[in-house]
């Protein structure tokens, strides 16, 4: 968890990642942060996100991305 | 069958009264058969082209699923026995034969559309005996059922819905008539969810359908169609009309764009709400955005949307550009690295989007040119942020209202390439604009010679401000609903007022051209 | 339920009063410019129509024969059910629907729209067919006459069709809203001032004379019905000087003539007998025929439907005969109006 806020904030210093979780509905983040995100977790993770798993309630908050992590990580 | 034709009308009042009365049983049914029939009074043969590709997706679709659920079962049987790797193994062997099934019916479906939109239209050069058969090898609105037919199998290949087991209610689907020729390009998930439902007559939302139509007539017949004739003249003879009228025509062609393709879509989504369909919006006034990037997410949404989901993500999350990253970061360092690859797959989204509207270079010229002031405006973000904060400007409505024109501004120059047949043609007549020097034709009425009385003017002017103030009133919450909630009489005046302001002031009849609708070319 | 009814029943009858309302502000009024147009309707507001004679056709009929002197001469009860560029279809159903009127005794019809297959010009359809009265008569009419790119809804609400009007709107418009106005004398269009004929230009040389299937259909249930109602069909060829009027025509409406032994008069042949000189008989060299043109051959006429036709002198009809009277009085002012105005 710690790792992807590492990242979050890397990408958008000034969001509190903590509380959002319409991150994708609030258009927060975009389709091409989307990405960047993507394939930074990819690396440290070591896991593969697919197109089929970019729907807004993945990313709606770090919570879900985390748990999308976990999920592929299984 | 236009939608502004006395047999559209004639065609969904049919539609409407057996809808709410004997097929209120069957009334998806109903849909599907007048679906049919309204495409097949375009040409019968097109109705071979939209079957195959429903038989298509709907095998595919059940395959992928079939394949999918038999590979469930099965490792539940064998649950304890298999080691992780084997399911591992097991696993991805499964993913590969569905995506067999994927790939196959993509190519199918997409070898059609490029074969009959950009293969035949080069073998016409060549052939000028085929002339005659382009309304039956091209199918109206082809482009926007393969996008939505394509759209369906990747869904149900992701999981995103499950695989439709009837066929007809698939047909439904891919040939809904509201939809058909222009948009929205609708996601099953959606359209589904309403789509097949029993809808009982509701007087409150078939009223506000109808209402959505009628605000979709005035666009399209009192705004668009009267502007038609003048935007059909000067970018028809770009050797004649330059300079001053080319500077008309940027302004001219946004607004009927805007007015014709929206009115469209309103009166798609109005017949929708009138038979109890929801269909997504395709449009947020897009006009007020201040930035292209945000104009992007505002207008035609539905084509961008399919673009993001099925071209752009797929593209920037395969292993070849994940790889691609990783070289490039190593290579040009950390934030030139992480750029590179996602505006390499924003390339392939921007490209494909001008070839979907047309087979020839000043779309994709484009499609490139909005790739390229996207990407200008992703890299001058940081620094134009950066300076707004220092100069307090951002909550400023003048630099608000700045960053709303410059927009404007754009799409105006790119619309551009629409009008005009040509690359050449296009920034021909846009440099113009600054070297001819006859900028006083705006002013000595000889805009009134080109199919446009000053009458019309001044109508498509008052027009163009009824759309705005409606627009400027939805910024504060939906102006329909208000309708909805205010006193029968003030209702029923809005409807009559619109109703005969459409009568008696529409672009239509004996004297003016069905001008078919813009967006129906593509 | 029942405040939902009243509460559609009063949107209803809001739109219809405000279409019609509209739609009569934007119809062509036909007052100062094409006053053709109102010909059609003029008949309706006949207190009287037990015509003996009704004439049928195009400007060859409405321009070309005075009623009036037909009246004054011999006692002739008539009228002209003529319009611009009348089609034969057109001719047929409005004789179909005098005789759901009153049945004439002669029916005369000027042959010249037998050279058109199909309708030539919309806005012609249109001041033909927008007057008459909803009939089965009209509604053929317009099936008859309708051209590609017209739709029988147009016809059903005008305003569809005439709507683009709103930005030429004048005053004349407002003020014959719910007013009509008379134009012709029984059907006769008058004009006093002269142009005398001139050269005539050549005729051209076509290709194909014989007139087509749809002119002679229209041309046979014209005579099948006369023969029906026992009324005396009479063929006329006004005796214009141009368009041309080809001998291989003339020929074929001969021959037919014969064969059904029907009267065929072509004016143009007797022109001398009738007394006609172009020099002073009509007002737009030779198209036409004005006052003096038309009261000849009014004079001329009126003998042969009185000796040949036994159509009866109606003077001794007292109703009849102070309905004439003050239409003379229309007639003679607006003689005068057109010396002052023509400055004759």
């Amino acid at each position: 968890m710690e790792e992807l806020m590492e990242i979050l904030k890397s990408l958008h210093p000034d969001i509190d990642f903590e509380k959002e979780d319409r991150l994708v509905e609030d258009m927060i983040l975009d389709s091409f942060d989307i990405v960047t995100l993507v394939t930074e977790i990819n690396d440290r993770f070591d896991v593969e996100i697919l197109a089929e798993h970019l729907i807004p309630e993945n990313f709606n908050s770090a919570q879900a991305m985390y748990e999308l992590i976990q999920e592929l990580e299984d | 069958m236009l939608f502004t034709s006395y047999g559209f009308i004639g065609f969904l009042t049919v539609l409407f009264l057996l809808y709410y009365t004997v097929f209120r049983g069957n009334q998806w049914k109903l849909l599907l058969a007048f679906s049919y029939i309204f495409y097949a009074a375009a040409h019968p043969s097109y109705l071979a082209y939209i079957c195959f590709t429903t038989l298509t997706i709907y095998v595919a679709g059940l395959r992928i699923q079939g394949i999918g659920d038999d590979s469930k079962e099965y490792l539940a049987s064998v649950k304890d026995s298999i080691t992780k790797e084997d399911k591992k193994i097991y696993k991805t062997g499964v993913k590969r034969s569905q995506k067999k099934w994927l790939i196959s019916c993509l190519i199918v479906n997409f070898g059609i559309l490029i074969g009959v939109k950009y293969v035949f239209p080069v073998l016409l050069t060549f052939n000028a005996n085929l002339i005659p058969l382009m309304d039956i090898i091209i199918p109206l609105g082809i482009s926007f059922y393969t996008l939505q037919a394509a759209g369906y199998v990747i869904d149900v290949y992701r999981g995103t819905v499950p695989a439709e087991a009837n066929l007809g209610r698939l047909a439904l689907f891919v040939s809904f008539f509201p939809q058909l020729i222009q948009g929205p390009i609708s996601r099953f998930g959606d359209l589904s969810a309403t789509l097949y439902e029993k809808h009982e007559f509701n007087p409150g939302v078939f009223c506000a359908g109808i209402e959505r139509i009628m605000w979709g007539f005035f666009k399209k017949l009192v705004i668009a169609d009267r502007i038609g004739p003048l935007v059909a003249a000067i970018s028809g003879d770009p050797e004649k009309y330059r300079g001053g009228y080319v500077l008309a025509l940027l302004l001219l062609y946004t607004i009927q764009l805007y007015a014709d393709f929206t009115g469209g879509i309103d009166i798609v989504i109005g017949i929708g709400q009138s038979l109890g369909i929801t269909v997504r919006e395709n449009f947020n006034r897009p006009y007020f955005s201040k930035t292209l990037k945000e104009y992007w997410r505002r207008w035609h949404i539905t084509m961008c949307e399919w673009f993001r989901n099925y071209v752009f993500y797929p593209v920037s999350t395969s292993k070849a550009l994940q790889s691609f990253s990783k070289f490039s970061r190593k290579t040009f360092g950390d934030r030139a690295g992480k750029r590179i690859p996602v505006y390499l797959a924003s390339f392939i989204v921007w490209l494909l989007t001008g070839l979907w509207h047309g087979a020839g270079w000043n779309f994709i010229v484009w499609g490139l040119l909005n790739w390229f002031l996207l990407m200008m405006g992703e890299e001058l973000e940081g620094w134009s942020d950066g300076l707004e904060e220092k100069l307090h400007w951002r909550e400023k409505f003048a630099f608000k209202a700045f960053r709303v024109l410059r927009t404007f501004l754009l799409v105006m120059a790119l619309n551009l390439f629409d009008c005009y047949a040509t690359v050449g043609q296009t920034l021909g007549s846009f440099i113009s604009i600054f070297n001819t020097g006859n900028l006083s034709v705006l002013g000595d009425g000889s805009l009134f010679e080109l199919g446009m009385s000053p009458a019309d003017f001044v109508l498509a002017g008052i027009g163009v401000l009824v759309m705005l103030a409606v627009s400027l009133i939805q910024r504060k919450g939906s102006l329909r609903e208000r309708i909805a909630r205010s006193p029968f009489a003030a209702r029923s005046l809005v409807w009559i007022g619109l109703f005969m302001v459409i009568l008696i002031l529409g672009a239509y009849g004996i004297g003016y051209d069905a001008s078919q609708f813009i967006y129906n070319r593509f | 339920m029942k405040k939902r009814i009243v509460r559609i029943i009063i949107c209803i009858l809001v739109i219809v009063l405000l279409v019609d309302a509209a739609t009569r502000l934007l119809m062509p009024k036909y007052v100062s410019d094409v006053v053709e147009g109102n010909l059609i309707c003029e008949y309706y507001q006949e207190p009287n129509k037990d015509f003996d004679v009704v004439f049928f056709g195009d400007c060859e009929v409405y321009e070309n024969f005075s009623p009036m002197k037909m009246w004054q001469e011999y006692g002739i009860n008539s009228y002209i059910r003529g319009s611009a560029e009348q089609y034969i279809w057109q001719s047929y159903y409005l004789l179909e629907e005098t005789c759901s009127y009153h049945r004439p005794k002669v029916a005369v019809f000027n042959i010249q729209s037998l050279q058109f297959n199909e309708s030539q010009s919309e806005p012609y359809n249109r001041m033909t067919l927008d007057p008459m009265r909803w009939s089965a008569s009209k509604v053929n009419s317009i099936l008859a006459s309708m051209k590609e790119n017209e739709n029988f809804i147009d016809y059903i609400f005008p305003i569809l069709r005439f709507h683009s009007r709103w930005s030429e709107l004048k005053a004349e418009d407002v003020e014959y809203m719910y007013k009509s106005h008379t134009v012709s004398h029984n059907g006769y269009y008058m004009r006093i001032d002269v142009r005398p004929a001139g050269d005539i230009p050549a005729a051209k040389k076509l290709t194909d004379y014989s007139f087509g299937d749809k002119a002679w259909k229209y041309l046979d249930m014209m005579r099948e019905l006369c023969e029906r109602e026992g009324i005396k069909l009479v063929l006329v060829k006004a005796p214009s000087l141009f368009p041309h009027w080809y001998d291989e025509w003339d020929e074929q409406v001969t021959s037919y003539a014969e064969k059904y032994g029907l009267d065929y008069i072509n004016f143009l042949k007797v022109k001398d007998e009738v007394g006609l000189d172009f020099n002073t008989d009509t007002y737009d060299a030779g198209l036409h025929l004005n006052l003096s043109g038309a009261e000849k051959m009014a004079v001329y006429f009126g003998r042969y439907l009185k000796e040949k036709c036994g159509v009866p002198d109606r003077r001794e009809d007292s109703a009849l005969t102070g309905i004439w009277a003050q239409k003379e009085v229309l007639y003679n002012r607006e003689i005068e109006e057109q010396r002052i105005k023509y400055n004759l």
